[in-house]
């Protein structure tokens, strides 16, 4: 369904791919894990078009993205839904319309068939009774079950998920869990999940990418991972400060930082 | 005195991009625009939006004006003993200049600034990013109605300044410093003429295009952070302040 290949991209000189490779199964769920500040929300702009890497390309449903003209790729993100990191809900429309918004710009259909579209889906977000809030009385992690029910009220082929656990208290983690696998299996989705989350990624993804340092480091099923004694990824799966992957954002020596005289 | 020069030159140079921009941006807003008259309750909207936000601030601002227009002009008149035309040259100079002009000024302080600020925010929180995901194109979706809805509000505006203002000038002309009343509207209504009424309505159109560009463009394209829409909210009005007696003074020295 999506297939990257040789994704070379760097920002400002910085480096932040150098040679992404990865293959998407139709039907999976695919999580990309990997330190905050690697880059996977970029990787997932390149996969929906929002920005084009500085070589290689990405294939979604034998399409390069990267070649598409602007109405091809309105077109393909039609069959898309994506879940933003921060939920981007339009601030000038309730709860109801921004599930509906997808609806209405894109469908026809009868206020009565829309109400019941978009009722079903807040529901199994359990959100129904919030349905006249506006975003803005909203908590993070509702605002995020909003943005989720948005993300799937059409009934995409490809579903994009940027973090969807973050903020969630553990009842609604595990509902959101289960809801993204049931209608990844109910409706034959394809899913692709960013995540730091160990534990919930391992209970829900067939096949796992980690990125570090601008590349692949590993890949397999959440057993391969958890059984792999490569350090990289033991350091991530068991989330031990130190190990090959560096806590911290490139920086100068600490300590001179610190008694260097105010510039 | 060369780094001045070379400065000049450089924000010379960066000015007639930002207008390149924007005239492409124009292009791509009039492109849209036959899909737009699909969905007029969207463009309605934005101009009851924009009309509503102005029409207090234009009202009041027009009664003023045209209260003090009326004592600056019997002041003056009356030194020659023609107060009759009064009325004539306030109308006169209410609709080719101060109308258009004044209500484009006003505009752009309470709408065009909201608008762009609206803009830039829905910007910088991933709004317009999570319409293009959709596969909603924001720019139709989002700034081509209001764009429009400025565009269509402007003259509008511009006329209920001009009203409110003659009311304004024939309450201080007539009631209080008692002209005739007569002959107050009669000179008004002989030297005014139609050509002039569509110069005022002209100018009002014009301005509406720019300052509804101006402040679409820059909310549009305001870098996604607090400050950026701080800047784009302050180059809306000085931007539209700037371009409205600019192109006050060529559609003036056009159509004399
Ligand atoms: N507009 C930008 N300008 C400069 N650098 C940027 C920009 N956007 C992203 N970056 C850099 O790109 C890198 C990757 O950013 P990205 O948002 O993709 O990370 P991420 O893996 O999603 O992190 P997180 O898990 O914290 O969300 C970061 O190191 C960031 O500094
Ligand atoms: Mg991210």
């Amino acid at each position: 369904m999506v297939v990257v290949r040789g994704l070379h991209f760097s920002i400002n000189g910085r480096v932040i791919f150098s040679g992404i490779d990865l293959n998407v199964r139709r039907g999976s769920v695919t999580a990309i894990m990997g330190p905050s500040g690697t880059g996977k929300t970029t990787l997932l702009r390149m996969m929906t078009g929002q920005q084009r890497p500085d070589s290689g390309n990405v294939e979604v449903d034998g399409q390069d993205v990267g070649a598409l003209g602007r109405t091809q790729l309105l077109d393909l993100r039609r069959r898309m839904g994506m879940l933003f990191q921060n939920g981007a809900l339009l601030t000038d429309f309730d709860v109801f319309e921004n599930v509906a918004f997808p609806l209405r710009e894109h469908t026809r259909l009868p206020e009565r068939l829309i109400r019941h579209i978009v009722l079903t889906k807040l529901q199994t977000v359990g959100l129904r009774g919030a349905a006249q809030l506006m975003p803005a009385e909203l908590s993070g992690g509702m605002a995020r079950r909003v943005a989720l029910a948005r993300a799937m009220v059409m009934d995409p082929r490809l579903l994009v998920y940027d973090e969807p656990f973050a903020g969630l208290d553990p009842i609604s983690m595990g509902v959101v869990l289960r809801l993204i696998r049931q209608t990844n299996d109910a409706l034959g989705i394809t899913s692709i999940i960013v995540s730091h989350d160990v534990q919930e990624i391992c209970s829900v993804a067939d096949t796992i990418y980690l990125l570090s340092d601008g590349s692949i480091a590993a890949a397999g099923t959440p057993q391969d991972l958890n059984g792999s004694d490569a350090q990289i990824v033991r350091q991530f799966m068991q989330g031990l400060p130190d190990g090959p992957v560096p806590f911290h954002y490139p920086a100068p020596d600490y300590h001179g930082q610190l008694l260097e005289r105010a510039p | 005195m060369n780094g001045m020069i070379g400065d000049i030159v450089g924000s010379a140079r960066d000015s007639l991009a930002t207008f390149g921009r924007m005239m492409m941006f124009l292009g791509r807003l009039l492109a849209a625009t036959p899909a737009a008259v699909l969905r007029p309750r969207l463009v309605v909207h934005q101009i009851y939006n924009a009309g509503a936000l102005s029409l207090l601030i234009i009202m009041t601002c027009g009664l003023f004006v045209g209260m003090v227009l009326a004592l600056l002009g019997y002041d003056l008149l009356s030194r020659v003993a023609s107060e009759d035309i009064l009325g004539a040259g306030a109308a006169l100079a209410l609709t080719k200049q101060l109308g258009p002009v004044l209500t484009a000024l006003l505009f752009a302080g309470r709408a065009g600034s909201a608008l762009a600020s609206e803009l830039g925010l829905m910007r910088a929180t991933d709004q317009l990013a999570a319409m293009e995901m959709m596969a909603v194109d924001p720019l139709r979706r989002v700034a081509l109605p209001r764009f429009l809805g400025g565009v269509l509000a402007m003259p509008l505006l511009t006329a209920i300044f001009i009203a409110i203002a003659i009311f304004g000038v024939q309450l201080v002309g007539v009631q209080q410093v008692k002209i005739d009343p007569g002959s107050f509207w009669s000179q008004m209504r002989s030297a005014v003429e139609l050509a002039d009424i569509y110069e005022g309505l002209i100018k009002g159109t014009v301005f509406g295009i720019a300052c509804s560009l101006i402040a679409v463009y820059e909310g549009y394209n305001a870098a996604p952070t607090a400050e950026g829409i701080g800047r784009a909210t302050t180059r809306t009005v000085v931007v539209s302040s700037v371009a409205t007696l600019i192109l006050n003074f060529i559609l003036t020295a056009f159509m004399l």
